[in-house]
């Protein structure tokens, strides 16, 4: 136990500074934010993530948002089990014929108002995978999409960046 | 392990029962069969305790090609039988192997090859995405398929059923409560206890196969390091070594090097991560936090070092697309000796922690006999006594130049899982020390040169998870006619069905991070 405590203080705090990326700054990370999410919401999110059929390399960096260097849950966002507690759905993936149901019953299940970010190259537009017998393409073909975070995948830092420039924290 | 020289001795004994046809191509023997004696192949090599690999199909023209892949000390062999497209069917192997279930069930959707005494023949890969009697990978089906409107669910998905007092049924997925691909499971329970497990995925097939097709090798690479995305370094790997098996070229020796270096840092990245998620499954979150920390840390320098957090794209058709300068190589060494320094400190905590021992220990226990039986692989294979890893038993280059200390433990359990990933973390950062020391000056890319149309190429690397094969046969052109990627996942999930019996549900999500199976890599 003592070993556990001594390691926890040798590590100390690793979480880094943000700075809040502006809006031309988003612009040239590629994030197209088409509307802020409502005032009420600033402060706290709880996200729903849903892999539609992505490769599961979006989800790994998604996962590092929780890790000590990110941090997400300092600004308020958090991620829930259930579309029902959800503001915002992060759908990554090329939206795969098989999950297009599950993907509308999830969009369906999520409480008015709501947003939803598709996060990754396929996500935005099908990237690898396309359009075809087993795959939608893009989450826009299924779903609303308010915003867009690219990259295959996008890193942590464009991640944070993108929701806290949706969120419309100002510092 | 004694390399005997068994495929001799096998031919001839196969041959007293069928015809064999031996055919030389580059890559590996391969002996072609008459249809009937598909399953008494089977039977035979699973009395010689050959283990079946990998089941693909193929159309040419109007016949179609069936392959089977069996290794046996590190040799492997394809057998691959044709037959008519008119009523492709022929005896199954699934009968004799219960690997070849869901392979020759994908098969089944994909083609329409009809497996004869198939124990299973319920659909698999085919939910609501196209319908019966239609075959996406035939060349008939067009790549866009006929979809009308929205895909419905695919409900009436006959599952097995429990029966008698107190037995219920716990549906879960495709869409998971945390942040993890979709699939979905139904528990059969009695209180907490699993009664019985039937996954059923497929969730994520975004026709990977059929895409494939037509493309030039530099693109089937991209594709490649998208069928997992955890593995993207194997993938790529393992297709890149197909495609130059078949285009007869040779990779230089640093590019094969830096290929070493990728697909160790990949593995100890994901085992980082899993061993911290694994803790923390059963609510331990300081080895989350610190070894989540450590993943970090290791990501950036993946970052700096090579441009790419998850290391895609960084293998290329003939070579390799970065450069490892001095200043890299100390920066990656100096970072393996902090990693240690760590790994020992938070590694010692967790071996000394008694509610990790309470809940890791004996939970989830594969039996050796069901992990053989299943041709499991990677950790989950060699927590489970399967002593075998490509990179010692068939070393291709750079493994061919190292020594490789392969972990292995017997006790099946989650703990042993989690062991043997921690023993394995330590191999890998030695082994990247050596390909480091061993780096000389040369090229990065070998000049490509295009196949002749039909040339054939079986790529198979130790991924982070295991063994990774790939086929890659060309067209004309310079362009893929078939690419077949078999994840290791495929032959684990369903040793996750055996291994969550007579455990209580609340372990079933660390009993299945123990394992960790694709999803993507698993549907294709």
């Amino acid at each position: 136990m003592l070993r556990m405590f001594k390691k926890i203080l040798a590590t100390g705090v690793v979480t880094e500074q943000l700075t809040i990326p502006k809006d031309d700054e988003l612009e040239q990370l590629g994030i197209h934010i088409k509307r802020y999410i409502d005032k009420k919401f600033s402060g706290s999110i709880a996200i729903r993530a849903v892999d539609a059929g992505s490769c599961n390399g979006c989800e790994l960096e998604i996962h590092a948002l929780n890790n000590p260097f990110y941090d997400i849950e300092r600004f308020g966002i958090h991620f829930v089990a259930s579309p029902r507690h959800a503001d915002v759905l992060l759908v990554t993936g090329p939206v795969s014929r098989h999950m297009q149901t599950a993907l509308l019953r999830t969009y369906e299940a999520t409480p008015n108002p709501k947003w939803v970010i598709a996060v990754g190259d396929c996500a935005a537009c099908g990237g690898e995978f396309g359009v075809s017998y087993a795959s939608c393409g893009a989450v826009s073909n299924v779903i609303p999409v308010d915003a867009v975070i690219p990259g295959c995948p996008p890193t942590p830092l464009m991640l944070m960046q993108g929701l806290l420039g949706l969120m419309g924290v100002k510092k | 392990m004694s390399h005997s020289n068994w495929t001799a001795n096998f031919l001839i004994q196969v041959s007293t029962n069928m015809t064999v046809t031996h055919i030389d191509i580059a890559s590996v023997t391969l002996w072609q069969i008459e249809s009937y004696a598909w399953q008494r192949f089977a039977e035979l090599a699973v009395q010689q305790n050959l283990r079946w690999a990998a089941g693909w199909a193929e159309q040419i023209d109007k016949q179609f090609f069936i392959n089977a892949c069996f290794e046996k000390h590190g040799e492997y062999v394809l057998l691959r039988t044709i037959i008519d497209d008119s009523n492709p069917k022929l005896p199954s192997q699934a009968t004799v192997y219960p690997a070849a279930n869901r392979s020759e069930r994908h098969t089944q959707d994909l083609f329409g090859i009809k497996f004869i005494g198939h124990p299973d023949s319920r659909r698999w890969t085919r939910h609501q995405a196209w319908i019966e009697k239609n075959y996406p990978l035939r060349k008939d089906f067009p790549l866009q398929g006929t979809p009308v409107g929205i895909t419905p669910p695919d409900r009436d998905y006959p599952f097995i059923k429990a029966h008698g007092q107190g037995v219920y049924e716990i549906p879960v997925g495709p869409v998971h409560a945390g942040i993890i691909e979709p699939g979905h499971f139904r528990f059969q329970a009695v209180g907490e206890l699993i009664l019985n497990l039937e996954e059923r995925l497929g969730y994520t097939h975004k026709g990977i196969e059929k895409i494939a097709e037509g493309r030039e090798p530099e693109s089937l690479a991209r594709l490649a390091g998208r069928v997992s995305g955890d593995t993207t370094v194997g993938h790529c790997w393992a297709a890149c070594m197909a495609m130059e098996q078949a285009a007869g070229i040779e990779i230089p020796a640093r590019a094969a090097l830096i290929r070493g270096i990728l697909a160790e840092r990949e593995r100890v990245a994901n085992h980082l991560g899993d061993i911290g998620a694994i803790c923390n499954d059963v609510a331990f979150v300081f080895a989350q936090m610190q070894l989540t920390r450590l993943r970090e840390l290791w990501l950036r320098t993946n970052a700096t070092v090579f441009g790419h957090r998850l290391l895609m794209d960084t293998i290329v058709p003939g070579g390799v697309a970065c450069d490892l300068s001095s200043a890299s190589c100390a920066l990656i060494k100096n970072d393996i000796a902090e990693l240690r320094m760590e790994l020992a400190e938070v590694i010692l905590v967790l071996d000394l922690n008694s509610s990790l021992e309470d809940r890791l220990y004996t939970a989830g226990f594969l039996s050796e006999e069901i992990a053989a039986a299943f041709g499991t692989l990677g950790y989950v294979g060699r927590a489970s006594g399967q002593d075998f890893d490509l990179r010692r038993d068939a070393p291709y280059a750079p493994y061919n130049r190292v020594t490789v200390k392969v972990a292995l433990e017997t006790q099946g359990d989650i703990a042993s899982r989690f062991w043997v990933r921690y023993k394995e973390i330590r191999t890998a950062l030695r082994l990247i020390e050596n390909f480091i020391d061993q780096l000389a000056a040369g090229d990065l890319r070998g000049q490509w040169k295009t196949p002749l149309a039909g040339s054939e190429g079986l790529g198979i690397v130790e991924g982070w998870r295991g063994e990774i094969i790939s086929y890659i046969r060309f067209d004309a052109d310079n362009k893929i006619a078939r690419f077949y990627p078999r994840d290791p996942s495929q032959l684990n999930w369903p040793a996750l069905e055996k291994l969550v019996l007579n455990n209580i549900v609340p372990d079933f999500p660390v009993c299945n991070k123990s394992l960790n199976g694709s999803y993507s890599g698993n549907d294709l």
